[in-house]
């Protein structure tokens, strides 16, 4: 439970408010957007006004007459990109934009309009002519589509354990029921911006991404160009959650732009077209069975997932990912069928497969729960593992009944009811409801340097990001920690892809895996005799030390609890209390990680609750692409929230971290879910929990 | 006006007075971050829905997105570079670094001034949709979590900082109607 022996400094495990807070306190801070810049010229994206078909003819005659414009780029004329760039699995073409006549989707961009001023290019963007054939698509998704496939198992094979079948038939009592998420959208408040110059034979961008080093890759790779002839920073980034992941069709366009015009290019996605052009959660339909004896002991889990996908680029939903490691059980059978649409190929978002997934195996064991008679809380606590049951490895630290025990008593758990539609408060119905969560932790390779400086002073280099996360603040204490010494005398620099390969602040693997490196450079600094009068450097790749075996199950864990109201009339469900507690490992720095995860209990609370893409089968296109549209949580939608962690060392993981980025997301919808069947006796297994939904099940 | 359809008019930002000639379809928005440089207001939608653009007014609180350059003259305008003009951030802004008030900072500047409006518009007795008694003078009702939430409601935050920002806005609530 406790850090190493050998841990003399206080760095690790105490709040520190974030460096670069006063920078962002006084709108000093500048985003990819906000960097001023000699002659600078501005691109505007012009997006397809078809779901699927051909460019017929884009007339720009018109355009180029008007006020301040440089030029137009379409297929015919804009720079050749190589097919074989790739994204998160394979290639992507998603990211092959002014390539062809073909349109794969709605909101595909078909022309970038560079002009002199922000508004010479959107007036000259608005005017562009562009003529395109219809071709029929399909954007509407259903689990029984007769295009489904299986998705690739990239992420881990199908789970094969015992005889499903046979358990369910002899199981007692029996859950089998569908669960079904809509789109999702990240939202990030900063839209999709980017800068790009050249700069002798170099290219160099500002962009707004979460990993300046495979931003820079994959650039590369599309462009043919060496990687050392691409720069690109992203110091501040205005949020995330998976969208800014890969290489986004700004940095794309922005760099086409500057070859074409030889002068800087800025491209900053409207609000609109970041709901259009980039990857969104895809929906999901889940079918869940559980097979239970009457005494809770879970015989077997089956969740079988499908998701909508588009032919552009894979992408992996893994729903059933928590119910591989979650629970014991005799059997557990995973499948997951990808579903091709005419759609924007769908991507990352915050938890990506484990949330939807959570609410559907999380929904259901609420629902075994209440079949089974026997408390939620306890039926979580029969069903603990003593390995994996599927991989059959050993666990790392695994506290979740911890989490589920402490969560239980600090939230008054044990007081409840637990029979639904019991409490009310005058004319409102009051509920209780719990989650629990796993989210696989591990570390990646990336490269730091350390130097030591003449002043006894340490300057930390490395490609991590910090869009949001605090890892800034983060890496200086694990930093200190390592290299024995205060806080004060570490600076950092961050978010250049000069600095080296370093993985990118996604799947929760951003502060394992830059503390790996860390860790590693700041040893053997200090075992490395040198003269105080010079500074010296230490570079270490933790490539060279990384074996992709795994030999534990080491999972960060969480137990999410609910209080909600249900107004019966209206049908208008409220978060009133909502509780985590977290198994993280060591907490960095409680202040910002408590920040961390509350952010994802609240991401959470609007998935269960607000947030739907909403597609019209007809035009093909996403008709709420607006946050007028697509509700993500307002001050006013939001509690006070509790998050708390419970003492944990993960020796598997560089400084005993596990990560804490997305786990805060994952349990909270099932957990709200479920606290609305106690309030009202009804489930809802269709997010989000609308108004409508409500009050036509309460009819 | 001009006939090229653009004016020259003098923006009062941060006790400063600037000079322009604006196309006169810029908003106040895009003036502040491409004519002067202030780019501590930020552009989250361009639709007047997320808050990350809003700046003071004569002390009100606006969504410069949705302003106007030109009907902006002669109003006293604050950003978030001018609510530490000496370099010395106000309580506020304190408030927000110890209590974590931001993570990824985007929205940060918006939640800033609509606070400061926020707290103005309590003290000077405006109500909310959340005021118990909307009869009587709000300023002598306290400013609870509720009253923050419901005031703050425009100000949009991904990241999920709202508990931090509550707090952060009521604790300096309580040092102002201390020193007052």
């Amino acid at each position: 439970m406790n850090a190493p022996a050998d841990v003399i400094t206080d760095a690790v495990g105490t709040s520190r408010p974030r460096l670069e807070g006063p920078e962002k306190v006084s709108g000093r801070a500048r985003y990819a957007a906000d960097h001023p810049m000699h002659d600078l010229a501005f691109g505007v994206v012009v997006t397809s006004p078809v779901a699927r078909g051909r460019i017929r003819d884009i007339d720009a005659s018109a355009v180029l007459t008007m006020p301040g414009v440089l030029g137009v780029l379409d297929h015919r004329n804009a720079p050749r990109l190589d097919p074989q760039a790739s994204g998160f699995f394979g290639p992507d073409g998603s990211m092959q934009l002014l390539q062809s006549d073909s349109i794969p989707h709605a909101g595909r961009a078909v022309a970038l309009v560079v002009a002199q001023t922000p508004h010479e290019a959107q007036a000259a963007a608005d005017a562009l002519a562009v003529t395109c054939d219809a071709h029929p698509h399909d954007t509407t998704f259903t689990a029984d589509h007769p295009a489904g496939r299986a998705a690739l198992t990239v992420l881990g094979e199908d789970a094969n354990v015992g005889d499903v079948d046979a358990e369910l038939a002899s199981s007692p009592v029996v859950v089998d029921e569908r669960y079904f998420t809509p789109e999702e959208h990240c939202s990030a408040m900063e839209p999709h911006a980017a800068t790009a110059w050249w700069d002798g034979g170099r290219l160099q961008a500002f962009d707004s991404n979460q990993g300046a080093f495979d931003v820079a890759r994959t650039l590369a790779s599309l462009f043919s160009l060496e990687l050392d002839q691409v720069r690109v920073r992203s110091e501040h980034v205005g949020g995330g959650f998976g969208s800014k992941g890969l290489l986004g069709p700004q940095l794309i366009l922005a760099t086409m732009g500057s070859m074409a015009f030889g002068r800087p290019v800025r491209v900053t996605l409207t609000r609109r077209q970041v709901f259009l052009m980039i990857g969104m959660r895809p929906a999901t339909e889940q079918r869940v069975r559980l097979g239970a004896d009457t005494d809770g002991s879970l015989r077997a889990i089956d969740h079988q997932a499908a998701f909508e996908i588009s032919p552009l680029a894979e992408w992996v939903e893994n729903c059933p990912e928590g119910s591989k490691v979650l629970y014991a059980t005799r059997a557990i059978r995973t499948r997951i069928t990808a579903v091709p649409l005419d759609l924007t190929p769908p991507g990352p978002m915050r938890g990506p497969g484990l949330t939807p997934g959570s609410f559907a195996l999380e929904s259901a064991m609420d629902e075994l729960a209440e079949r089974l008679g026997i408390d939620p809380l306890e039926l979580r606590l029969r069903n603990e593992p003593a390995v994996g049951p599927v991989s059959g490895l050993p666990y790392g630290s695994r506290n979740l009944a911890a989490c589920l025990r402490e969560g239980a008593r600090r939230f008054g758990w044990h007081s409840r009811d637990p029979r639904p539609r019991r409490r009310r408060e005058g004319h409102l119905l009051v509920g209780t409801g719990l989650a629990a969560t796993a989210f696989g932790s591990s570390a990646f390779p990336s490269t730091a340097s350390i130097t030591a400086e003449t002043d006894g002073s340490y300057t930390v280099r490395i490609a991590a990001s910090d869009i949001g996360t605090g890892s800034r603040t983060a890496l200086v204490a694990i930093a200190a920690e390592a290299l024995r010494v205060g806080t004060e005398r570490i600076r950092i620099r961050i978010a250049d892809s000069d600095l080296g390969p370093a993985w990118s602040a996604s799947g929760s693997r951003g502060t394992p895996s830059w503390a790996w490196a860390i860790n590693e450079a700041a040893t053997r600094l200090r075992e490395q005799p040198h003269d105080p009068t010079r500074p010296v450097t230490v570079t270490v790749d933790t490539a060279e030390l990384f074996t992709g075996r795994f030999v534990r199950e080491v999972h960060a864990y969480s137990a999410i609890f609910a209080e909600v109201t249900v107004d019966p009339a209206t049908g208008e469900v409220r978060t009133r209390r909502l509780l985590g507690m977290f198994a993280i490992g060591r907490v960095v720095n409680p202040l910002l990680a408590r920040s961390q995860v509350i952010g994802g209990m609240i991401m959470g609370l609007g998935m269960a609750l607000h947030e739907e893409g909403v597609r019209d089968p007809v035009s093909g296109r996403q008709v709420n692409a607006d946050f007028a549209g697509y509700h993500i949580p307002a001050h006013a939608d939001v509690p006070d929230i509790e998050a708390d962690f419970v003492p944990e060392y993960e020796p598997d993981e560089p400084s005993g971290v596990k990560g804490a980025g997305e786990i805060g997301t994952v349990g909270t919808a099932a957990a709200i879910a479920n606290a609305v069947w106690h309030a009202t006796g009804l489930r809802h297994r269709v997010l989000p929990i609308r108004l409508d939904r409500v009050v036509e099940e309460m009819a | 006006m001009n006939d090229d359809g653009r004016s020259d008019i003098s923006l009062r930002v941060n006790d400063v007075t600037h000079g322009l000639n604006v196309d006169n379809r810029t908003t106040l928005l895009d003036a502040l971050r491409d004519a002067l440089d202030l780019t501590g207001s930020k552009k989250g939608c361009d639709r007047g829905q997320c808050g990350a653009c809003t700046v003071l007014l004569d002390g009100r609180r606006v969504v410069s997105c949705l302003t106007l350059a030109v009907a902006a003259e002669g109003t006293e305008i604050t950003t978030v570079e001018g609510l530490a003009p000496d370099g010395e951030l106000r309580p506020l802004q304190r408030a927000f670094i110890q209590l974590d008030g931001f993570q990824c900072g985007y929205c940060t500047s918006g939640q800033l001034c609509s606070a400061v409006g926020m707290l103005a518009e309590h003290a000077a007795g405006w109500p909310s949709a959340a005021t118990v008694d909307v009869s009587a003078d709000a300023s002598a009702q306290e400013l609870d979590a509720v009253e923050v939430r419901e005031r703050m409601s425009g100000n949009l935050c991904r990241c999920g900082a709202y508990p931090s920002i509550v707090r952060a806005v009521l604790e300096t609530a309580d040092q102002q109607a201390v020193t007052r």
